[in-house]
């Protein structure tokens, strides 16, 4: 988190080689690095939107800022192993306190993670200043994280050199992975019915500290390689970029590891391409494919919802239009129906032009010279359904519900739009009606 | 001394201003955060916060140069694109708010860094000052930041004061203000312009991460201390006022640690920790809410409950003898459900109460204890009895439950027992309906 004035100049170089496009083994292991850190945070956030803990994250890797401020002040050294236990204990400690301030001091969660982090944060960047005599702690660096230096704090295991941070992000996927998959039923459990797990034997209250100390460490263990935004973004944006895509948990795990390990392969390529920070970069792909995910997912997504209510609306002003040309033809001598009128009477003007254009050109309506807008066969037999679900309906409330028959048309006419063939069956073997209660005949 | 007398009789104009600002900022906050926090509404802020970031890059990019003015607009303008995003997410998709809000402060803040990393690397750029937005230069505040910050605060009351009644009714209940024919979507946007105005207009003093805490936390502590919208709305703008008060003084005051000389106490995290000192001082001392109060509370319910168990035990123990006059000791009421780790303290209370005597290690109930032991024994048949004729719970069950109620019944609830029981019970204390295990014993 901190750097000696010669990593600053090697840092230098770097950014300016990044600059120029070529595959490096430095890109590999940033990428790789970015990768681990990534995913190891959309699988943990999975749980944490399932679980409406989201703001967690924020929470607890703003706060840990004191943690390191104290291990430093207390050990004097920047010791990874003392910066790491002194962030996870504030990290854990953050959990805590908002959890009891909420169930002892009644005040709401928000509020009370709120209340926690921000004095925490406080609290540390004022440890900081004290203890900026003779280090370099900069808050700016616990913000931002520089993932572009990974490649210089190297570990040497089994004679191989690989950079420190890959090694611990790797080792928290690692752990990450291991407990989701011991514990997969488990959590499931508590994520759905947290009530059915108690009775079950499960204690909800184990799973959610479990959670919190796995999110304080994944927070911990990422934030110095690539600062605590990108945990913020990657811990929930992934996770629910994937719950907009999928209903099961077990294919939201996989799409929110893949979506995370995108974001994090993109991010790194944009942020190569535009020179800029790639931390930044990927937390702002992340948001990206959220955002996509909002408006284009298949199921949940903005185009997707109105699509459907668009075909929604067109096929109700479509049956609406056939029933009320039905209706109109249903006395064999009736005035010859314009256009106007019966777009009036379907209250779509606008839409009603279009559908009727359709339904002309698919041969269920045609024009007649002398009576106007006519059904064809086709087109009777369609609008004949239609009318037969309303008056079916209609005749329903009024018997078998004993609505006020002066009262069953409007309901009817919403409900004629949603009968299916087998449910207008059995409605007419159990009614046995011939006419519906207004004395029209049902078709 | 001279120093701390200078500062707080406002004689060192640049104090001056500094005070005047953050202490504007803090009532601001303190009335603005009140709704907020009662709204649910209260980490939107947070996202504001971090929004920010994006809007003053896209400010300098299009000014081309570090203007407060175009800084704050392009910081109010992407706050209100992030508390809309939060918005839109949450009513149109199955994401909830607390995710959103997330999203928000990572995506934006991460494209923030983005953008002012591309300024940093422009041949003119030099991050622009936008530091000081991020982590807050409350100190390097000049006359015309601090005539800036309590004009926004003069407007944020002004409008408070206007819409009091528009904002107390979506807060408390919004389905009846959507019913009373309120304009409620309105009223939420109104709200959600005044949280950005006043993270953005607190960001220059206090900071991206730190402003979040003016809006929440004088807010929280306030509503400690009152049930009450116009009470809790002066006590969290008294509090947020005092907090920029003090932690201005105390940054301008303190010694800074040697060696750093130079930078002194940033003034930002001290505001916030007033705000938190005063908050920890609510959450413990307030007189109905605060945690001292609920111990009170709880100790008084223990001691009497343990004290009606004991008149309750020597009760069903002298029962039948008949003679509620008659000598008991400790010894004898051990079996009853009254069995507690400190045995000897209620017998002191009592004896102290005036509900029994002692003499030569033994007891008796006086007068006045054998009243409150049949009135206590009473709620706890009739209790019984309703749950046996009324619940249908099985006689040998509803001991244990009625020992947990038999405290707590209002005599309004016992009236109601003797209405419903009626026939069934006579005048006085009931017979147990069930083996009483001090009778069964002895």
């Amino acid at each position: 988190m901190s750097f000696t004035i010669g990593q600053f100049l090697l840092a230098d170089t770097s950014l300016f080689r990044l600059g120029s496009y070529g595959v490096r083994a430095d890109d590999v292991w940033i990428v790789a690095t970015a990768i681990a850190c990534c995913v190891a945070c959309g699988l943990v956030g999975c749980f944490l939107v399932l679980r409406r803990m989201a703001l967690l994250g924020d929470a607890i890797s703003h706060a840990i800022l004191p943690g390191l401020a104290l291990a430093f002040i207390l050990t004097g050294t920047r010791s990874p192993v003392a910066m790491f236990a002194g962030a996870l204990a504030v990290g854990v400690l953050t959990a805590v306190l908002s959890a009891g301030l909420n169930r002892f001091g009644k005040v709401s969660e928000d509020s009370a993670l709120g209340v926690v982090f921000t004095t925490l944060f406080a609290l540390g960047v004022l440890m900081i200043t004290f203890a900026a005599r003779d280090v370099d702690l900069d808050p700016g660096c616990v913000l931002y994280g520089l993932i572009e230096f990974t490649p210089f704090d190297t570990l040497s295991i089994g004679g191989l050199e690989l950079p420190r941070a890959f090694v611990t992000l790797g080792a928290i996927l690692a752990l990450t992975l291991g407990l989701i998959v011991l514990f997969y039923k488990e959590l499931k459990l508590v994520c759905f019915d947290p009530a059915l797990a108690t009775t079950l034997g499960i204690s909800a209250a184990v799973v959610h500290y479990g959670l919190m100390t796995l999110v304080a460490a994944t927070t911990v263990a990422s934030f110095e390689a690539v600062g605590s935004i990108l945990v913020i973004a990657m811990l929930v944006a992934p996770g629910a970029t994937a719950h907009l895509l999928t209903d099961r948990l077990r294919t939201m795990l996989l799409l929110s590891a893949l979506i995370a390990a995108l974001s994090a392969v993109m991010g790194y390529a944009l942020a190569v391409m535009l020179n800029t920070s790639v931390a930044g970069m990927i937390a702002s792909v992340a948001l990206g494919l959220f955002i996509v995910a909002v408006v284009f997912s298949p199921s949940q997504g903005l185009v997707a919802k109105a699509l459907r209510q668009l075909r929604l609306g067109l096929r109700i002003t479509r049956e609406d239009l056939l029933g009320l040309l039905y209706r109109a033809h249903e006395s064999e001598a009736s005035a010859p129906l314009a256009h106007e009128h019966l777009l009036h009477r379907a209250h779509a003007p606008r839409s009603g032009r279009w559908v009727l254009a359709l339904l002309k050109r698919q041969g269920l309506v045609a024009d007649d010279p002398a009576r106007g807008l006519v059904l064809t066969s086709r087109g009777l037999d369609e609008a004949r359904a239609v009318v037969r679900g309303h008056r079916l309906w209609e005749t329903y409330l009024a018997t078998a519900v004993g609505k006020d028959p002066g009262r069953v048309h409007k309901p009817a006419h919403a409900t004629e739009h949603f009968l299916s063939p087998t449910l207008q069956e059995k409605l007419s073997d159990e009614l046995r009606a011939p006419s519906d209660p207004h004395g029209k005949q049902i078709p | 001394m001279s120093e701390l007398l200078r500062l707080i009789t406002l004689q060192d104009p640049n104090t001056r201003v500094v005070l005047l600002g953050t202490a504007a900022l803090g009532v601001a906050a303190g009335l603005v955060g009140s709704f907020a926090v009662l709204r649910r509404r209260a980490l939107i802020g947070d996202a504001v916060a971090h929004a920010a970031l994006p809007g003053l890059c896209v400010a300098y990019f299009v000014v081309g140069d570090r203007s407060f003015p175009a800084f704050l607009a392009g910081a109010l303008a992407a706050g209100v694109l992030a508390a809309a995003f939060v918005a839109v997410v949450k009513a149109r998709t199955r994401i909830k708010e607390d995710a959103a809000i997330a999203i928000a402060i990572g995506g934006f803040f991460g494209l923030g860094i983005v953008l002012s990393r591309i300024i940093q690397n422009q041949p003119t750029g030099n991050r622009a000052g936008l530091d000081s937005f991020i982590f807050g230069k409350a100190a390097s505040m000049v006359g015309s930041d601090a005539t800036f910050i309590f004009a926004v605060a003069l407007t944020i009351t002004l409008v408070v004061a206007l819409l009091y009644k528009e904002l107390k009714l979506t807060v408390f209940d919004r389905d009846f203000a959507v019913a009373q024919g309120w304009p409620a979507l309105a009223i939420d946007l109104a709200l959600m312009t005044l949280i950005c105005v006043c993270t953005v207009a607190g960001l220059p003093a206090v900071g991206v991460v730190l402003v979040v805490a003016l809006l929440v936390i004088p807010a929280v502590a306030a509503r400690f201390w009152t049930n009450r919208l116009p009470t809790m709305l002066l006590l969290a703008a008294l509090f947020g006022g005092a907090s920029g008060l003090l932690g201005t003084v105390l940054s301008a005051t303190l010694p800074a640690p040697a060696g750093v000389l130079s930078r002194g106490w940033p003034t930002g995290p001290l505001v916030v920790l007033c705000a938190s000192a005063l908050f920890l001082v609510s959450l413990l001392a307030a007189p109905k809410r605060g945690l001292l109060a609920d111990l009170v509370r709880r100790v008084r319910l223990r001691r009497r409950i343990a004290i009606q168990n004991l008149l309750r035990d020597a009760y069903e123990h002298l029962e039948p003898r008949g003679d509620f006059g008659a000598a008991f000791r400790a010894a004898d009421l051990g079996a009853g459900p009254a069995h507690h780790d400190e045995p000897r303290r209620p017998f002191e209370r009592a004896e102290a109460l005036g509900l029994i005597q002692s003499a030569a290690g033994e007891y008796r109930l006086t007068g006045q204890g054998q009243a409150a032991a049949a009135r206590t024994v009473r709620a706890h048949r009739l209790w019984e009895l309703y749950l046996i004729h009324h619940a249908d719970i099985a006689p040998d069950h509803v001991d244990r439950d009625a020992d947990r109620l038999e405290h707590v019944l209002p005599p309004e609830v016992l009236a109601e027992l003797e209405a419903r029981l009626e026939g069934q019970v006579p005048p006085g204390v009931p017979a147990s309906p069930h083996a009483l295990r001090g009778s069964a014993l002895s």
